[in-house]
């Protein structure tokens, strides 16, 4: 299992497997949203807000 | 033997719908690709690799994304899930609507003006509570229920000042006092595969906003009308939203191309990415 640090607070959060680039996970300490950008080493950054057209 | 298919996926972000999408792609060996419509681009003069897909399954989050990338598929001659006219119909409440009338559908009852002078008149003529919308807009962003002319006249001000010139759209509806929920069916091609009621103590019943699902029984009346809704849009993958009006019976509220399924495929048990899937492979097939 991978970690990675959450560039808003820097908590570790432990990846769970079968994670995927593109996946967006909250931080379960600062509640951000951050997206998986790499794996291997496995990567975030802080996801993009919500934009006006998002939505189904 | 058939040649092999290839199909596209285009995508913002990996929710889980994608995940099971994948997966659901790669458990039938399907040749795919996944595109990231923050990474591509369209260069109108060479669209020899886009015509190398079979179809492109369209699945970004952003309104525009998609169906401008749509827009360009179709125009390049690449079938898509949804088409272009789809997308452009169901994201425009305006335009769903107009479809809506044009076929005999039942809708709420809505008006349209563009000026905030002319948009008070016509709710003053619908009277009060009524609701105005954005006509682009999803996960109950943006709704307003209005209760009176002083609420009226604000909402307006606002929109108009503080929002796009695609705010001055005024999009006025009825207001609906529906029985704490309404119904979502998922619609592929001629078949409406599930239904959920999403209720709420809240007006605003998105999942989204934090209506909760529970599985609904696909009456006669709930599937008929949820394909002729999808028919009059255009059909494809669609999320067919019903509400139960307290005189007028089932109607239609609105009806989604990019549907979120995360609650709908476990409460239902329905493989519901397995058969956008299938459904995708059956219109790059019918096409190849």
């Amino acid at each position: 299992m991978s970690t990675v640090t959450c560039p808003e607070c820097a908590a570790e959060i432990t990846l769970e497997e079968g994670i995927e680039v593109g996946e967006i996970l909250v931080c379960s300490d600062c509640g951000v949203d951050l997206e998986i950008t790499a794996l291997e080493p496995a990567t975030v950054q802080l996801a993009p807000m919500e934009q006006e057209d998002w939505g189904e | 033997m058939q040649r092999r298919l290839k199909l596209g996926v285009l995508f913002s972000r990996v929710r889980v719908e994608e995940k099971w999408i994948f997966g659901a792609m790669e458990k039938r060996g399907i040749d795919y690709d996944r595109l990231d419509d923050r990474l591509i681009h369209f260069d109108l003069n060479v669209p020899k690799p886009w015509q190398d897909y079979d179809a492109v399954l369209e699945r970004s989050i952003s309104y525009n994304s998609g169906l401008y990338a749509l827009r360009l598929l179709n125009a390049f001659g690449v079938p898509t899930v949804n088409t272009a006219s789809v997308a452009e119909i169901c994201g425009d409440k305006l335009m769903t609507s107009a479809a809506l009338m044009r076929d005999g559908v039942p809708q709420p009852h809505n008006a349209t003006a563009f000026t905030p002078e002319a948009a008070l008149e016509a709710i003053e003529a619908f009277g009060y509570p009524v609701v105005l919308k954005p006509v682009v807009g999803s996960w109950g962003r943006l709704l307003a229920k209005v209760n009176d002319r002083d609420a009226a006249e604000a909402v307006l001000e606002h929109k108009s000042t503080l929002g796009s010139v695609q705010h001055s759209v005024f999009y006025i509806q009825e207001y609906i006092e529906k029985p704490g929920r309404d119904i979502r069916a998922v619609v592929i091609g001629d078949r409406v595969l599930t239904a959920m009621y999403r209720k709420s103590e809240h007006w605003i019943t998105n999942t989204a906003r934090g209506g909760e699902g529970e599985l609904c029984p696909i009456t006669p009346e709930i599937e008929a009308l949820s394909l002729r809704a999808a028919q009059s849009v255009g059909g494809g993958v669609l999320a067919v939203d019903l509400v139960e009006h307290p005189e007028r019976g089932l109607i239609v509220n609105e009806i989604n191309h990019t549907m979120e399924f995360h609650t709908m495929q476990p409460l239902s048990g329905i493989d519901i990415a397995g058969e956008i899937v299938e459904y995708v492979i059956s219109v790059a097939r019918e096409y190849a």
